[in-house]
């Protein structure tokens, strides 16, 4: 059987971090942020928390310090593009290649390795029915997102600015308390992120272990239309995805082939979605000339 | 509650804005008093939407006094939301409305009815349902915001602000983007609300609007207050003089032109929106389409312009098949366009006025062997300028730096001069000021009687009663009645306009 529990297990060990950064980069998109920082991150999280987990032997820790350092690295995005009005793309690539550099650097300083760093005393976090504790509470953070975007006094004002700053603002709801509100709650689930990936997924650091998952997230709140339960959908479907990777290539096929699975579907549902988005709005005027 | 009857509700003593280069208000005075309808008038430019940006607390004055009901407020108010508070509510321009929510998340936008830190959806609907049923503003609380009619949308932001107990309303050129039965509708509501108590201050450069809904007019020229006037005793000419400081010529209704030949036939054209049209345009003919806005008009000029693709029918220019030719092709065969929307699609805002100028002109006069020469671009530039009285500090300035009117006369001299046998021509004059339309209008008209043939889109039923020579009524995307310019009048116009056409009547010449 190629598909079993292990392969749905699999899955949904594989889904944990993106669905998280997933999450925040719909909270953001709502907010009228486009938050394409979510792999720079990730990868400051994953970093942090294996160094907090080393130094002082509790994976939580870690866990906590990834949330902390990731949403102070967040600000980045939000000074960037709330307060000096850059401009998010640039600022976005701009922390992806800073966080690669930064942990490389801190990875031989702290550690003194280059690579990876990897020891049977790092501790990881524990496991509970086969998956981390961080998994469950992605589910939650799914239903509770939902909730607080759709019903809740906040997630209407966001929702709000998302659309018409100015708008809002006249009502007197500032756009730039949300957006920050919203890059730093990014930030956090991007920490959460990065600590399963690091000390849920495998326990060790190496050198851009997120290995593009960040943007995988960035598609899944494209195709999950920044909706939280939409985006568990994307997430899913990229989980079982990567999870099929792994059993192809215990069926023989060359690792880089099957590591492509998850980049294959991401590019294929991108794909799918913009077609069926074109066929249902009727061209744009000025279309055709 | 006796001090605040016997205080006006807004007074404003002396106020002065001053924009880098522009003194937008100069000392200006308004009083408005306790359920009154008060006009505030001027030509575009005259400093109506600063000095409401000034009371409403999105500008700060640099002099000057507010008082509310008799209270100073000091320095001004600091934001709206203040002004909010102090039961002031505005209605901008253009509207601040979040197009994804619903009427009533809009309306209880920040003012939310709650349970638990939850939004109360069913106490919210409730209170849009009592308000509207109070004030006669009836609209579908569940109804996403983007999918309304603009006349309903208006609707929305003035519940809005009912919702959060403002006295005192403020409409900017509220009724810019309304139909007559709209705008009727909206100052049936504004005068109930008037006989309520509450107050409202009308921002407009309509004058038949204000002759027929306000008590009192205050009339802006350059930043200065130039007439209060007590409207039942006031006339449009003397508004109308107060803010051009001239005498001006209202709705002027042109000589017909001499039709000669069909430059445009279309025949069974469909389009989205538009469903087996028919119609011709001659030489020395202006054609005016009527319609309710969101009729099939502007479906109509686009897919005429190349824009759109035709699903049936056939289009002929000077009797050739330009059915599936590009907008380019149209153009090199003999259509120039002056499309709706002057900001987004008929210039380039970043652009110089030259450069916009020679837009269009780059593929035919300004070409030398594929390069534009600079100097050539300044020349036309300049020729343009002058022959159509644009008001620009130079031709190097952005087009953004123009004004309304100027962009427009812009817009319409570059393609005037084209002398393109067809000018297809769409909304030439909203938001433009009474000055300009004058001078808009006398173009079209020299334009036709040298021979060109023009298929006007207006929303103006003055506009077109005034230019054109033979009047089509589009309603659901369909033309349903056509009069000559004799049986145009302003009732027979609005009737058919709201579907009132008995039968649907094929456009024949
Ligand atoms: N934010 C601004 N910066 C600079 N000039 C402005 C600004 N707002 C308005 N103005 C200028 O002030 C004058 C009055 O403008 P406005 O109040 O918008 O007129 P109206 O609403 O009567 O058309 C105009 O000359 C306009 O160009
Ligand atoms: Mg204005």
């Amino acid at each position: 059987m190629f598909f079993d529990s292990d392969l749905l297990m699999s899955a949904l060990r594989a889904l944990t971090p993106i669905l998280l950064a997933a999450l925040g980069g719909a909270i953001c998109e709502r907010a009228g942020v486009f938050n394409i920082g979510l792999e720079g991150m990730m990868l400051m999280g994953c970093f942090t928390a294996v160094a907090t987990s080393w130094f002082t032997g509790s994976p939580w820790l870690g866990v906590l310090a990834a949330a902390l350092a990731a949403a102070a690295y967040s600000l980045i995005l939000a000074v960037g593009t709330v307060t000096l009005r850059g401009d998010a793309v640039v600022l976005g690539v701009a922390m992806n290649l800073l966080a690669v550099g930064l942990t490389s650097f801190l990875l031989r300083t702290i550690f003194g390795v280059q690579g990876t760093f990897d020891d049977p005393s790092l501790a990881g976090l524990p496991l509970i029915g086969g998956l981390s504790p961080l998994a469950y509470l992605s589910w939650v953070a799914v239903a509770v997102a939902a909730v607080m975007l759709s019903r809740h006094v906040w997630g209407l004002r966001l929702r709000g600015v998302g659309e018409a700053p100015d708008a809002a603002a006249t009502l007197g709801v500032s756009p730039a308390q949300y957006k920050y509100g919203a890059v730093l709650v990014s930030g956090v689930l991007c920490g959460l992120a990065g600590a399963q990936l690091a000390l849920g997924n495998v326990t060790l650091f190496t050198e851009n272990m997120t290995a593009g998952r960040g943007w995988i997230a960035v598609v899944a709140v494209m195709l999950g239309r920044a909706a939280p339960v939409g985006v568990l959908l994307a997430a899913l479907l990229f989980g079982l995805a990567e999870a099929a990777g792994f059993r192809l290539q215990g069926l023989g096929l060359p690792q880089q082939a099957t590591d492509a699975a998850p980049y294959v579907v991401t590019l294929g549902a991108l794909f799918l979605t913009t077609a069926r988005r074109r066929r249902r709005t009727p061209s744009p005027s000025g279309a055709v000339s | 509650m006796t001090r605040r009857q016997a205080e006006p509700a807004v007074e404003l003593r002396g106020i002065t804005k001053r924009f880098p280069g522009t003194l937008a208000n100069d000392a200006v005075d308004l009083t408005v008093r306790h359920g009154e309808i008060h006009a505030l008038m001027g030509e575009n430019g005259a400093g109506k939407s600063t000095l409401m940006s000034v009371l409403y607390g999105m500008e700060r004055a640099d002099a000057g006094t507010i008082r509310i009901d008799g209270r100073a407020i000091k320095s001004g108010f600091g934001s709206p939301s203040d002004a909010m508070a102090a039961g002031l509510g505005m209605v901008h321009q253009s509207f601040k409305l979040f197009d994804s929510l619903t009427v009533a998340e809009n309306v209880v936008y920040a003012a939310e009815p709650r349970r638990f830190g939850l939004v109360d959806r069913a106490a919210a609907r409730r209170r849009v349902r009592e308000l509207a049923e109070e004030h006669g503003l009836a609209v579908d609380p569940d109804a996403r915001v983007g999918d309304l009619p603009v006349g309903l949308r208006q609707r929305v932001e003035i519940l809005k602000l009912l919702h959060r107990g403002a006295r005192t309303l403020i409409l900017d050129e509220p009724t810019a983007v309304l139909t007559p039965a709209e705008a009727d509708a909206l100052f049936a509501v504004l005068k109930s609300l008037a006989a309520q108590g509450r107050t409202v201050i009308l921002v407009t450069h309509k004058l038949r609007e204000v002759l027929e809904g306000s008590d009192n007019v205050t009339v802006l020229r350059d930043g200065r207050v130039v007439a209060r006037l007590v409207t039942a005793e006031t006339s449009a000419d003397e508004i109308a003089a107060a803010m051009t400081g001239r005498a001006v010529e209202l709705d002027r209704v042109h000589a017909p032109g001499t039709p000669a030949d069909v430059v445009l036939a279309v025949n069974g054209l469909t389009t989205d929106a538009v469903h087996d049209l028919a119609l011709t345009v001659r030489a020395g003919e202006i054609v005016g389409i009527a319609g309710v806005a969101g009729n099939g008009q502007s479906e109509l000029v686009e897919a005429l312009a190349g824009l759109r693709p035709t699903t049936a029918g056939r289009v002929t220019l000077n009797s050739e098949d330009i059915t599936h030719a590009s907008a380019t092709e149209r153009r090199v065969k003999g259509l120039a366009y002056v499309p709706e929307d002057r900001h987004a699609v008929g210039t380039a805002p970043a652009a110089s006025v030259a450069d916009n100028l020679a837009m269009g002109h780059h593929r035919t006069s300004l070409s030398s062997r594929g390069l534009l020469p600079p100097a050539a671009v300044r020349a036309h530039a300049q020729r343009l300028v002058e022959r159509f009285g644009i008001k620009a500090s130079s031709p190097e300035v952005p087009a953004s730096a123009l004004s309304g009117g100027n962009l427009q006369k812009l817009l319409i001299g570059r393609e005037l001069a084209h002398d393109a046998p067809l000018l297809l021509v769409e909304q030439p004059t909203r938001g433009v000021d009474i000055g300009a339309i004058q001078n808009i209008h006398d173009q079209l008209i020299a334009y036709r009687d040298s021979g060109h043939a023009v298929l006007l889109v207006s929303a103006e039923l003055s506009e077109i009663r005034g230019l054109a020579d033979r009047v089509l009524v589009m309603y659901e995307g369909r033309v349903t009645a056509t009069y000559t310019k004799d049986e145009a009048d302003e009732r027979t116009l609005g009737l058919a306009m709201a579907g009132g056409a008995g039968i649907a009547v094929e456009a024949v010449d």
